[in-house]
Parts: C-alpha cells; structure tokens; sequence
C-alpha cells in the first residue's frame, strides 16, 4: 500500500461482552471521499469512529487494522494521528474566544504572527471575518458549527470522522452546514468517514454506504 | 509519574493515620521507651478505668455524639421531605455557604455569647420580659448534661448533611420519583421519604457516620461548650495528655484507644440502626399509607431549619459586634460605646497566629489539590474506575476520631525530632484537608464531558496540554471551590495543630480556644470573627475570581458549582 | 548516636555548672549571637492586656536585638514544665522547643529540683543590678526556694479583690467574710478553678488567715498536712454551695471573673496587680464605680520571673529578652495601669533621673489604692503546700 493519502480499515471486529457488534468491517476512504456508514443506535458505529481517532474505549474489545496514508497508526496516541473529529455539539471551549479556539487547532512552533493570519482566513472562510474576539457562547448554531469545522481543519489532518455533526441543526440549516463541511473536506482531498442515521446525510455525501445492523442476541 | 499520585496520596494519608493508630495502641499497654515503658501491661487501663467520674464522661460522650448527629440529620432530613423542590430550599442552598465556611470554634463561641445566662438573647429580653435585673444563676453554656455542646454541633452539622444530601439529590431522579409517588396519591414529605430517601441514602450514609464520629470525638467545641467536672471523654485525653505529671501519657493513650474503641463501636451501632429502620421502612413503604397534605410538616421542616440558620448567623453577628463594643453591659441590648480599638489594640498579636494560620492553609490546601488532581487525572487517563472501597479510604481520616491517633502521631514526630516544624504542622492538616478537597472536586472533575478533550487531542494536543489548557481552565471555578473549601478546613483545625505543631505554633483556631472560656469577650470576638472571615474570604475568592475572570464568557457560566 | 547524645548531655551539664556559668557573662557576645535567634516564650495567655504587653516586649526586642519573640499562650504553666521534662526524657538535650518561661513558685520549685533549668544568668544580666533586691527580697526568693540566678524577676504581684461601689457597698474585710456575703447572697460569689495562679491564691490566702498557726506554712507540708488544712477544708465545705452557679462550673481565671464582675454574675473579682480595676475601668471592662479592696490582715504577695530551660535552643536570644524585661522601660511600661498595671521590680534609688522619669509620670487612676493603704503583704506558703492542697482539691470539688 503506497502513501496515496487513503483511510483504511481492514477486518475490524467489534465485541461488547460475549456479543459481537460489528464482524470483520473492511473499507478504504480515498482521498476527498466520503463513506457514509449508517445503523441505529447501539450498533457500535460510533465506537467504532472512538477507535479510528483513538479514544480509550474500556468496555470494548476491538481488534483490526488501521492505516492512513500507508502508515498504520493503530498505536499512535490520538493526538499523533492526525485524524480531525467533529461531534453532535460542536464542542467549543467556554472559556477561550472565537480566535482562542482556532488557533488551538493550529500545530504548534507556528509563529505568532502566521497563527493570527491563518485564524483570521478560517474566519474568512466561514464568512465570520472580524469575529476574533467574540464570545463562543454568542454565536449562533450555524456559526459555531462552521467555526468547530474551521478548528478541526486548521489543525491540518490528513482524515476528518463525522459523528453525527448535523443531527442537532434545524432542517433550514442543517443542508447548508453539511454543505460548507462537506465541500471543505472533499477542497482539501481528506478521506472522510461521515457516521449518521439520516438518510439524507448519506444521499448529500455522495459516496458510499455502508449499513450496520444491530447484531442478534 | 502521574500513576503514582494515587499510591503516593494513600500513603501521605493512610500512612499516619496507620502509624498513628500503632502509636496510640503501643503506650496504652505501656510500651513507650522514650518515658521508661517496655513491657506489656494492662496497668494504664486500669488506671483508666478507676478515673473518677469516667462514667460520666463516657454518658455524655455518647449523649452528646448521638444527640447531635440524629438531630442533625432529623432537621436536614424534615425540612426536603417537606420542603422539597419549594422556595425554602432555593433560599436555604444560598445561606448555607457563609455557615458551613465558618469554622467549629467560632460556631462555638458565638453560641456562648448568644445563649450564656449574660448573653445577647438574654439581654434581648431582660430585664423588661423575665425581670432580670442581674443575669441568672443558670448553667447555661456549659450546661450539666450537654446541651449546649449538642447545639453547637447540630448549628455546625446540619448545613455540612444538607450540603451532602443536596449533591445527592442532584444525582438520582429524584424530582421525577416524587412526582411518580405524588400521582400516586402520596402526600410530599411521605412520598419524599418513601421514594426519595432509599434513593440517595447509599450516598449520605458515610457522611452521617463522619457526623457521628466527629461528634463523639469533638475537642475544640467541647472546650467551649461541654460541662468541665468532668468532661466528654475526648477534651479529658487532651487533659490527660497536658498533665504536668509525664506517666499520664499512658492513660492519655489508654484514653485514646477507648475513644478509638468508642467511635468504632458507636458507628456500628448506627449501622445497625440503619437496617432495623430499613427494615422498619420497607413494611411502611409497603403498607401503601399516603400521608396528608403536609402542611403542619412543612411547616415545622421550615421553622426547624430557619432556627437553626438564625442562630448561626446571630452567633457570628454578636461576635461581630462584641469585637466592636467599648462598653456592653448588662442588659443593654446593644453596646452603649463602639470602638475600633480592641482590633488595632490586637494587631500585633494578631500577626503571628494570622501568618501561620493563612500560610498554613494555602500550603494544605495547594498540596491536597496537587495530589487530588493528580489522582482524577490518572483516573481518566489511565481508566481507572473508582470503587466504593476508595470511597471508604478517603473517608477513614474523618471516621477516626483525631485524638485517636493524632497521639501517636505527636509521638512519632517527637522520637523523629520533627514535632515543631512548620512542615509537620502542614502534614497534619494535609491529613483532614485531603478528604475534604477530593470530595468537592471529584464530581465537577470526573462530570466534565470526555468529548472536550477527546476533541482537543484530535486536533493535536497531547494530555499535558489538554489538562493544562481546556479541563484546568474550564474547571476553574469548582478547583478554586475545592481549595477554598481545603483553606476552610485547616483555617478550623484545632487538635492537629496541637498535636503536630508541637506547641510552637499558634493558630487563630488555638488562639480562640484558649481565649474562649475565659477573658475578655471583646477580645474574643476580634478572634472568634476573624477566624470566621477568613474562610468566608477564601470563597468570596474562589467565587468571584472566575467570575471575573470569565466575565466574558457566557458559556462558563454552565460549569458553575 | 546515643554515645552523641550521652556527650552532647555531659557537655550541656559542664556548660550549666555553677563554676563554669558564675564566670562574667560577655554580654557583647551574648547580644551578637542573640541576633537573628528566634524566641519561644511559653507564657500564661489567658488575659489580653498582658499578651498585648509581651507583644510589645517583641517589637521592641525585634528593633533593639534583632530577637524574633514567639509568644506561645499556655493555660497553666505546669504544661511548659511537662513539655521539657518529656523532652530530656526522650533524650532531646539541645534544640529545646520551648527558650523562655514564664514561672514562679511550685513550677519553678519542680524545674530547679529536676535540673531542668539553664542558668545560673540572672543576676549577671545588665539590668539586674536595677532590682529592688534589699526592699523585696522576694526576688531572690520564690516561694520561699532561693532562685540562685536560675529566674529572672519580672513584676511583683499582690492580692488584692474588686468590687462595684455601686452594688456592694461594704466588701468583706477579711477571708470569712466572703463566706457570709455568699451565704446571703447565693451564688454571687466566685474563685477561679486551680491551677489557675488567681485560683490557687485565693486558696492560699484562706489558708493562711483560717490556719491557726501560719508560720508553718513556710516549711515544707509533713504529717502536719491534714491538721493544718482542716479549717480550709472545713471553710471550703461550707462555701461551695453558695459559690456561683452552686459550685459546680468555676471562672477559668481571673480575667473571666472581671467579665463576671461586669456582667453582675458576681459581686467581686479577684486580681494580683493593684492596678487592674482602674486599668479594667479605663479600658471600659468595668463600670467607673469599680474599687479594689484588700483584707485587714494583709493580703498574698510574691514576685514572678522568668526562667530558661536547660536545653533552650535559642539561649542568648531569651537572655536578651529576659533583661530587657527587667529594663526601666520594660518596667515602668508594665506599671502603667493603661498596659498592664503589676509593680515594678526595680528599685526608684538605683535609677537614674530619666529612669525615675518615667515611673513618675505613670498614672494611677481612681480605682487604686495608694502603696500605704494596700495593706501587709504576706508570704506565699512553701511550694509543697500548694501542690497537696490542689490535688485534693480536685477530688474534692473538681469532678
């Protein structure tokens, strides 16, 4: 396997218990790919993103192999693997600002005066210039989503997980979010694994899907 | 390194409690070399045992220590079975910090001056209602039997239960429960102590054995409070243990291990107790009675605990105001001069114990929250799923009474040349200050939502800086809560100042004490309010810091505590 | 390690020895390595005008000598004797946790016989040569036991009692006479519990004027004990049910019986410092119709010192303290009714005219007797005396 930036997820086993969940998964996520894996509630599928970007999952017992852009990264810590995550709630930190938690994504040793460049383009990006030194907690949902969007890019990862991130935005928004994320990974080619129980989640990502089933008792 | 914050924070905690249990047992059968005793010997009981008036001491012991914890827990338990999800309780939740901030000693002696026969409540109606033209020859404070010791306790006790109990209500569903139990055609106190209790009893049961030990064992406030001729049990070993005649030693540490004895022995009972009522219980709950509105209930739960806060508050307002009386004689209601001299009279001796008092409180309570953070962090990190035993551990400190080993610490400090040093005072406050800071800080720290970090490391932050930059920050307000709540409890420590600072170190805690039961009233008032506004200053910190701190930010408003 | 120690002992005891310490003390040196030390003073704390005064005496020695005084507030003083006797016992023969105490009579009595004292060093202090040895020769003699230089005086107390002019006007005038104003008025008469020293006095002061021969009491207690401390017991018996709150609960000391006093629980105090009642009324403790009043046979004087444990960590620092105290103004500061109010120690005739000055200005204040009207003063019994009359006092009134 050569270094062609893919996501790669071979023969992965999920087991709670006795009780399997998920047997002998195996998927690759090309670059500027999404692969859509959709199941109900309890079917494992978001342990199974907790195991891709490298979460402590105790109760657990998951076995396969893992590999991003040819280096397998199953043993690296989750900070080292490069892998974006982005959840239900946008997960802003209370007590930075705007530019606080932006600039928390951007990899360390970057000078000061880059960091607040490369800040204030995100905000750009997400059509928010000036926001800098507001409040988190005063942005509306749309924004925040699109700010949590532009701290999980700006910290340069080489895949993005989707945890259910559209599942709290109101119908009107909710298109136009997925959008902007979307569109945001596939310009920047990342291999992307979108996890959801929304239809049209699956049908806007446009690539593959993968069904899961609640596994019999 | 961070796996050995739990092994380092058992032995810096357990370690002395261990070490100081051998240390009491050892002298009680007459092994001390340092005083001459080598053998083994049953002589230092029996000198015990033929103490005149032991009896009495153990009777109001048991008295007092009993009285209080059940009084105690009977007020918190009537006033949110009636008052439940009311007004009262909003009320109540706010008041109870300034109360449960003030150390024992002062509670004590504001009580002394609220209800002595010369006090402020007897002023406040005399002579014109009980036609005392001079004060009564009543004993009062102290009173034969104990009373006034049991008050103090409850006015202590009862805001510690009640803060306990309404942490674990938070936790259970308790407000769904009751209205479960409610449309069910229940009254509120009946479906509230049916439903509810069994609910949150698992969670408060050790903090009420806590209760009970410390009031069994109380030596600050019994100085204050308790009759002298004789004395509970527990200011008696101190008494013995002072004795100019160096052989008591073996009788203070017979004492000691008795009281040891005493507090074990007393807890299973309530253990004991526990299940009868549980069993008891379960046929009430069983027979289906529903209860009736609960008016008269709610109303005695509320006057209860109102008394109960008025007499604490008036306490410390009368120690307030003697600290700035000129002249207050009987049975003038207020003084009839004001100055502010017995303050800056007092200055110069207030530095000293001032000094030790904050130095000491800060390095306690900055060294319990390092190895308490240390611990939770090694939880999440390494995951470490907390047992109840833990809990148990964590508890052993405040169910051994303190003079129980606190002895045997003296002489193991004493044979190691380290009683007298500022380090070893701190170690013996680190002691009762630990247990206090884990239990405030545990439950904000371990409810944070996991995902904040798991993001924050997706995005390339190693642990360190994820504890360093997102949980510290963010929990600001409950860690400074938790040190606040460390500097309250050293600020209040009496016994391991005595025990540890080997007589070289004056607290405003030991400064009180020793002013309490004699001298002059305004003086002790400067001493009995400072110590009590020097922990309320450490929340008013703790609280407006971040408050300030965060001014800006909406979103922190959520982690308040 | 305990081969050091044995030395350490044998050098401590060549260093305390008579003929190595009567040598003049180099004061120069004495000073210069007193400076920087750090003083544990264990005093009585339970009356705040005289803590107030010895926080004072450490501002003062911290600018003059660089001394840091600590001072560590006891409750009996019999706790400080303990302390170091458990200290040699365990073999701590340097390095002492206490350097300074505050001690007279049976306290002093116990440290001298056990060798528990550092010394002789008083009377080769620079101020000693101020004391009023030939006029008080209590200063040399505590209780009726020699100091030999082991204590330093410090102050010169007296019996004396208080009464509110207003609600008492004819104060007993001898011991008996409390018995019949307690009979009369139950439960408005109080003594501190022993060991309390105001306690202990007003015990003694009986015992001497109900003893039917009092010139006993300056011999150590033998077989005579019972005989002689019949009628006080008898006396005692006869009182206890008319005492404040019937006897049952007693004053900690004599600072909580002038909070009696003006609360009008009691009808008298008790004090050792002629000028408490106007310092009391000045310091708005007591009403201005408060007087102090003595007992027609004369009343119990003695004088108190100060005295350094054998193992003081901090020695030159406590010399240092102890001789300031004994200075003209340390004195006259601790005669002045607005700080303390206890007698001088010092001698008006060997001051100098500035020295002189500053007891000439003190105030007296209404309350006080002149020097001729507080009456005889009477010798404290021998040291043995007390410490039987304490213990059975205890099992008598005490549990």
């Amino acid at each position: 396997m050569t270094a062609d930036g893919t996501l790669l997820l071979k023969d992965v086993t999920i087991r709670l218990g006795d009780k399997t969940l998920i047997d002998g998964l195996s998927l690759a996520v090309p670059p500027g790919k999404i692969v859509t894996v959709m199941g109900p509630s309890g079917s494992g599928k978001s342990t199974l993103l907790s195991w891709v970007c490298g979460s402590a999952i105790p109760a657990f017992a998951i076995d396969g192999g893992l590999k991003l852009d040819g280096l397998d990264i199953s043993h690296l810590p989750l900070e080292a693997r490069r892998v974006g995550i982005l959840f239900q709630d946008d997960l802003l930190f209370p007590h930075l600002s705007v530019a606080g938690n932006l600039a928390f994504g951007i990899p360390r040793g970057v000078s000061p005066g880059e960091r607040a460049k490369r800040v204030a383009e995100a905000l750009a990006e997400a059509e928010m210039p000036g926001f800098e030194d507001r409040d988190p907690a005063t942005l509306s949902g749309g924004q925040r989503a699109r700010i949590a969007l532009m701290r999980t890019l700006l910290a340069e990862p080489k895949a993005l997980l989707l945890d259910e991130p559209f599942s709290r935005l109101d119908a009107a928004l909710r298109d136009r979010i997925r959008r902007f994320t979307f569109d945001h990974a596939m310009e920047r080619g990342l291999p992307t694994l979108l996890v959801t129980h929304d239809p049209d989640d699956a049908a806007a990502a446009g690539g593959p899907i993968i069904e899961i089933d609640i596994a019999p008792c | 390194m961070l796996r050995w914050f739990p092994a380092l924070t058992l032995v810096l905690f357990l370690g002395p409690v261990a070490a100081g249990l051998v240390g009491t047992w050892a002298p009680a059968f007459g092994f001390l070399p340092s005083l001459g005793g080598h053998g083994l010997t049953l002589e230092p009981w029996r000198q015990l045992f033929a103490q005149p008036g032991l009896g009495t001491s153990l009777a109001l012991t048991l008295g007092t220590g009993f009285a209080a914890t059940l009084i105690s827990l009977g007020i918190v338990l009537g006033f949110l079975a009636s008052c439940h999800g009311m007004r009262p309780v909003v009320v109540v939740r706010k008041l109870l910090a300034p109360l449960l901030a003030v150390p024992h000693v002062a509670v004590a002696v504001g009580f002394a001056f609220l209800a002595s026969p010369s006090g402020w409540a007897a002023r406040l109606v005399s002579p014109w209602a009980t036609g005392w033209d001079r004060p009564p020859d009543i004993a009062s404070v102290p009173d034969p039997i104990g009373i006034a010791l049991v008050c103090g306790l409850v006015l202590k006790e009862t805001p510690f239960l009640l803060l306990i109990t309404l942490g674990a209500l938070g936790q259970t569903t308790a407000d769904r429960t009751l209205a479960v139990a409610r449309s069910l055609g229940y009254g509120p106190a009946t479906a509230w102590l049916k439903t509810v209790l069994p609910l949150i009893w698992p969670q408060i049961r050790l903090p009420v054995f806590a209760v009970l030990a410390f009031s069994l064992s109380v030596v600050d406030m019994a100085l204050i409070l308790a009759p002298g001729t004789p004395p509970p049990l527990a200011p008696r070993i101190l008494r013995w243990f002072n004795d100019p005649e160096l052989s008591n030693q073996f009788l203070a540490a017979a004492g000691a291990s008795l009281q040891f004895l005493l507090v074990a022995g007393s807890i299973a009972l309530l253990y004991g107790g526990e299940r009868l009522v549980a069993m008891l219980g379960r046929r009430w709950i069983a027979a289906g009675g529903r209860g009736h509105s609960g008016r008269i209930a709610r109303r005695a739960g509320m006057m209860a605990m109102l008394l109960m806060f008025a007499t604490g508050l008036a306490g410390i307002l009368g120690m307030a105001i003697w600290s700035l009386a000129r002249r207050w004689r009987w049975p003038d209601a207020l003084p009839s001069a004001w100055t502010t001299e017995n303050w800056s009279r007092q200055a110069d001796a207030l530095i000293w114990p001032g000094w030790t008092t904050v130095t000491v409180a800060v390095a306690a309570a900055l060294i319990a929250i390092a190895l308490v953070l240390g611990c939770l962090e090694n939880e999440q990190r390494n995951g470490v799923a907390p047992g109840s035993r833990v809990l148990w551990l964590i508890y052993a400190p405040l169910l051994a009474p303190q003079i129980g080993f606190l002895f045997g610490v003296q002489v193991l400090f004493v044979s190691a040349g380290l009683d007298g040093e500022w380090a070893a005072l701190v170690w013996g406050h680190l002691l009762f200050v630990l247990p206090y800071v884990f239990l405030a800080l545990a439950d904000p720290w371990r409810r944070l939502d996991e995902r904040y970090s798991r993001g924050a490391r997706a995005l390339g932050a190693s642990p360190n800086r994820v504890f360093w930059r997102i949980k510290l920050p963010m929990l600001l307000r409950p860690v400074l809560f938790a040190l606040a709540v460390g500097f309250a409890v050293s600020v209040g420590e009496y016994l391991p100042t005595v025990f540890t600072g080997g007589g070289r170190f004056a607290t405003l805690t030991t400064e009180a004490v020793s002013l309490a039961s004699g001298g002059d009233r305004r003086v002790i008032g400067v001493y009995g309010f400072l110590q009590a506004l020097l922990p309320w200053a450490g929340f008013m910190l703790a609280i407006g810091l971040p408050a300030w701190f965060y001014r800006d930010r909406r979103g922190m408003k959520v982690f308040a505590t | 390690m305990r081969w050091t120690a044995g030395l350490v002992a044998v050098f401590l005891f060549t260093l305390a020895t008579p003929a190595v310490a009567q040598q003049e003390l180099d004061w120069g040196q004495v000073t210069q390595k007193a400076r920087g030390q750090e003083v544990f003073w264990n005093a009585w704390g339970g009356d705040e005008r005289i803590n107030a005064y010895i926080a004072w005496v450490g501002k003062r020695v911290k600018a003059e000598y660089g001394v840091t005084l600590r001072h560590v507030k006891l409750a009996d003083t019999a706790e400080a004797v303990r302390k170091v006797l458990a200290e040699k016992t365990a073999g701590r023969n340097e390095g002492g946790t206490i350097d300074l105490i505050w001690i007279n009579g049976e306290n002093f009595k116990a440290m001298k016989d056990q060798d528990l004292l550092f010394g002789p060093f008083a009377e080769q202090l620079p101020n000693f040569r101020y004391v009023d040895v030939e006029n008080k020769p209590t200063t040399r003699l505590d209780f009726t036991v020699p100091t030999d230089g082991l204590e330093a005086p410090w102050g010169m107390a007296k019996l004396n009692f208080i009464h509110d002019s207003a609600v008492v006007t004819t104060p007993p005038r001898g011991i008996s006479g409390f018995l019949e104003h307690a009979k009369a008025n139950p439960g408005r008469v109080a003594y501190p519990a022993p060991p309390d020293f105001i306690g202990t006095t007003f015990l003694k002061q009986a015992l001497y004027e109900l003893a039917t021969d009092p010139a006993v009491l300056q011999q150590p207690p033998g077989d005579n004990f019972d005989a002689v401390t019949r009628p006080l017991w008898a006396w005692l018996d006869a009182l206890t049910p008319h005492l404040w709150r019937s006897g049952k609960d007693y004053p900690k000391n004599g600072p909580a019986l002038i909070q009696l006093l003006d609360d009008s629980e009691v009808d008298f105090a008790i004090s050792f410092y002629p000028a408490e009642a106007s310092s009391a009324i000045a310091d708005g403790k007591l009403p201005k119709t408060a007087r102090t009043f003595v007992l027609d046979r004369g009343t119990i004087g003695n004088t108190h010192f100060v005295a350094i444990p054998y193992n003081a960590n901090a020695r030159e620092g406590a010399m240092v303290v102890a001789d300031f105290l004994m200075s003209p103004e340390a004195q006259a500061r601790k005669e002045n009714p607005e700080h303390w109010g206890d007698n001088t120690v010092l001698a008006m005739g060997k001051l100098d005219a500035a020295g002189r000055k500053l007891f000439d200005e003190l105030p007296r204040g209404a309350a006080t007797l002149a020097p001729d009207e507080l009456g005889p003063t009477l010798p404290e019994p021998h040291p043995g005396w007390m410490t039987r009359i304490e213990e059975q006092w205890l099992s008598r009134y005490g549990s």
